[in-house]
């Protein structure tokens, strides 16, 4: 029995969820005595790219360096999953819940009739063979503790949930033929379309978001230069992206995209249920609104009561103070 | 053309979330019960629309028990042929896609539509695992979709953008933002609804993978801390000193 962690890759670079799937998969193989390793299916990667996981607890890395998997099908990843899980007699399997670990959880948990939870917010507790696992449901408002009593477990983490825990381990490399072939892509890729923001807003840590109250697209401008001085991702509410003041993608709420950044600052946004249920895994929420009795309120870790035109610029120029060292707190 | 559009029945957007029977169950005492939205204003309004512009034939699936043919009723209203119940009470993702999976194998199917996941246990699991055991294509959020004959032409969302794909049929495919509009089915679509096939059929023995076991609600915030207006500097120095997120 082992602990396999697939660490998920984008043009052979790790993001913070490969990072937090491994760190998560140590920290269980740790507490159930069990091996750990992890497979990393990128042509692009390079030996020294992959000792990095080691400052995350990895020892042991499968590399299948594959072409082929430049392009993601649900597919011939879970196979590929499948011959390592088989390789390394996987009794739990980490991934993260990605746009890609989505696809590919419950496709790999249904071929090796595993018990399966997506969006894991804790590490699992031990009750004798059982794993109870913590999950959001009803968008954020309840968690549910899901049991895992089937003798393989696959652990979806909910990314930005768990943190990930230093290490500093030593990585061997063993390539790794997984056993795909051309014809095992069903999905074709006809072309990409980057969005235009600066920073991806499914993966920013700090979101700028701007609402009805910004009164118009011409607005914008002190929203993209406060995201722009704390490195933040934009979004928007609803009924801007309805109106076409901004594009769709970055529309966040039950509808649109559900985010969970350590910081959401949200700029003229009144706070309707359906917009909460796409913020409120995020870890702080300041809330801007020249409403005091604005709902967004009742959810808020911080509040501004004011002019949204007066108070985003004195703001951007406080943070811009903060990041020069100019402003310091002792 | 076959379309398959998975149909789960949700407690509405604005329900209260409470638990009964020791924090085991739902409570949905005075609760009032909708399509899936996911399932409803994409997957089945996009399944409407390929009926409308290709002639392709819809039949709606539910996995639950009676309390689902209102459900079913009312997604008939919007459009498709006709309606399936299968007839059983989940225990989870996995007993839902082994039925489904049963129902194409006797019942063949080019295309299988689901909502990107369930408002209320928000699993997003049903589609992915009716593939794994097909061992169809899988498309996950899927934004658009059109079909050239043999062929479903898609563009699904990824970290970042959205990636155009092709995929032979038959396919499962999971329906995010942007594939439809929502519709309001008019008067006569309630009243073709009433006299469409609605058929409930018995379910395959299939074990609980992960049941949820336990509920709880989570740890109520401390309430806003306000800033005042002319003291932004007040706001840098909570989030550096005490919220530590920048």
């Amino acid at each position: 029995m082992s602990v396999l962690v697939f660490a998920e890759t984008a043009e052979g670079n790790f993001r913070k969820p490969a990072f937090e799937s491994v760190s998560y998969g140590q920290r269980v193989a740790a507490s159930l005595g069990l091996p750990l390793h992890v497979l990393c299916l990128d042509h692009e990667l390079s030996e020294s790219s992959i000792k990095q996981l080691g400052d995350y607890g990895a020892s042991h890395v499968l590399w299948d360096r594959n072409e082929l998997f430049r392009h993601f099908d649900p597919q011939p990843f879970a196979k590929a999953l499948r011959t390592a899980a088989e390789a390394t007699q996987a009794s739990v399997i980490v991934l993260s819940l990605t746009y890609n670990g989505r696809a590919l959880a419950p496709l790999l948990a249904a071929q090796l009739n595993a018990g399966l939870v997506t969006g894991a917010i804790q590490l699992p507790e031990f009750v004798g063979q059982e794993f109870r696992i913590k999950k959001n449901v009803f968008g954020g408002k309840a968690i549910a503790t899901v049991a895992l009593r089937t003798p393989v477990k696959i652990i979806a983490v909910l990314p930005n949930a768990v943190a990930p825990q230093r290490a500093s381990t030593d990585v061997a490399v063993e390539l790794f033929e997984s056993g795909v072939t051309a014809s095992d892509w069903k999905i074709k890729i006809k072309g990409i379309r980057k969005s235009s923001g600066k920073v991806i807003l499914s993966d920013a840590e700090i979101v700028v978001s701007g609402g009805r109250g910004l009164k118009g697209p011409e607005n914008w401008g002190m929203i993209e230069e406060l995201a722009e001085v704390l490195g933040a991702a934009t979004a928007c509410s609803r009924p801007v992206a309805d109106v076409h003041w901004r594009p769709h993608e970055e529309h966040v709420g039950q509808t649109g995209l559900t985010i969970r950044p350590n910081l959401y600052i949200a700029i003229g946004i009144s706070g309707a249920i359906q917009h909460l249920a796409g913020v409120n895994g995020s870890k702080v929420i300041v809330v801007i609104n020249k409403d005091p009795e604005a709902p967004f309120f009742k959810a808020a870790d911080y509040g501004i009561v004011g002019d949204a035109f007066e108070i985003v610029p004195a703001l951007t120029r406080a943070f811009k103070r903060f990041k020069s060292g100019e402003l310091t707190f002792s | 053309m076959k379309i398959l559009v998975c149909i789960s029945r949700t407690p509405d957007t604005t329900s209260r979330v409470a638990f009964t029977d020791n924090n085991t169950r739902f409570d949905a005492d005075k609760v009032q019960f909708i399509i899936n939205p996911y399932d409803e204003w994409y997957a089945l309004v996009r399944a409407v629309e390929l009926q409308e512009s290709q002639g392709a034939a819809v039949t709606l699936l539910h996995v639950g028990g009676a309390e689902g043919d209102a459900i079913l009723r009312k997604a008939l209203a919007i459009g498709g042929d006709r309606a399936i119940r299968i007839d059983a009470e989940p225990p989870d993702a996995y007993f839902v896609a082994v039925q489904i999976a049963a129902f194409l194998r006797q019942d063949p199917h080019d295309l299988v539509l689901v909502g990107k996941e369930t408002i209320d246990y928000n699993g997003s699991q049903v589609g992915g695992m009716i593939a794994g055991l097909l061992e169809w294509p899988f498309v996950s959020l899927a934004s658009r979709l059109e079909l050239a004959g043999s062929t479903a032409v898609l563009e699904r969302d990824i970290s970042g953008g959205k990636e155009e794909i092709e995929v032979p049929l038959p396919v499962v495919v999971s329906c995010a933002k942007g594939m439809a509009e929502q519709r309001i089915p008019n008067m006569r679509g309630i009243m073709a609804a009433r006299t469409k096939p609605l058929t409930v059929r018995a379910a395959e023995p299939a074990e609980a993978l992960a049941p949820m076991i336990a509920f709880e609600l989570p740890k109520a915030k401390q309430g806003v801390k306000l800033i005042s207006p002319d003291q932004p500097e007040e706001l840098v120095r909570l989030l550096h000193v005490e919220a530590k997120v920048i």
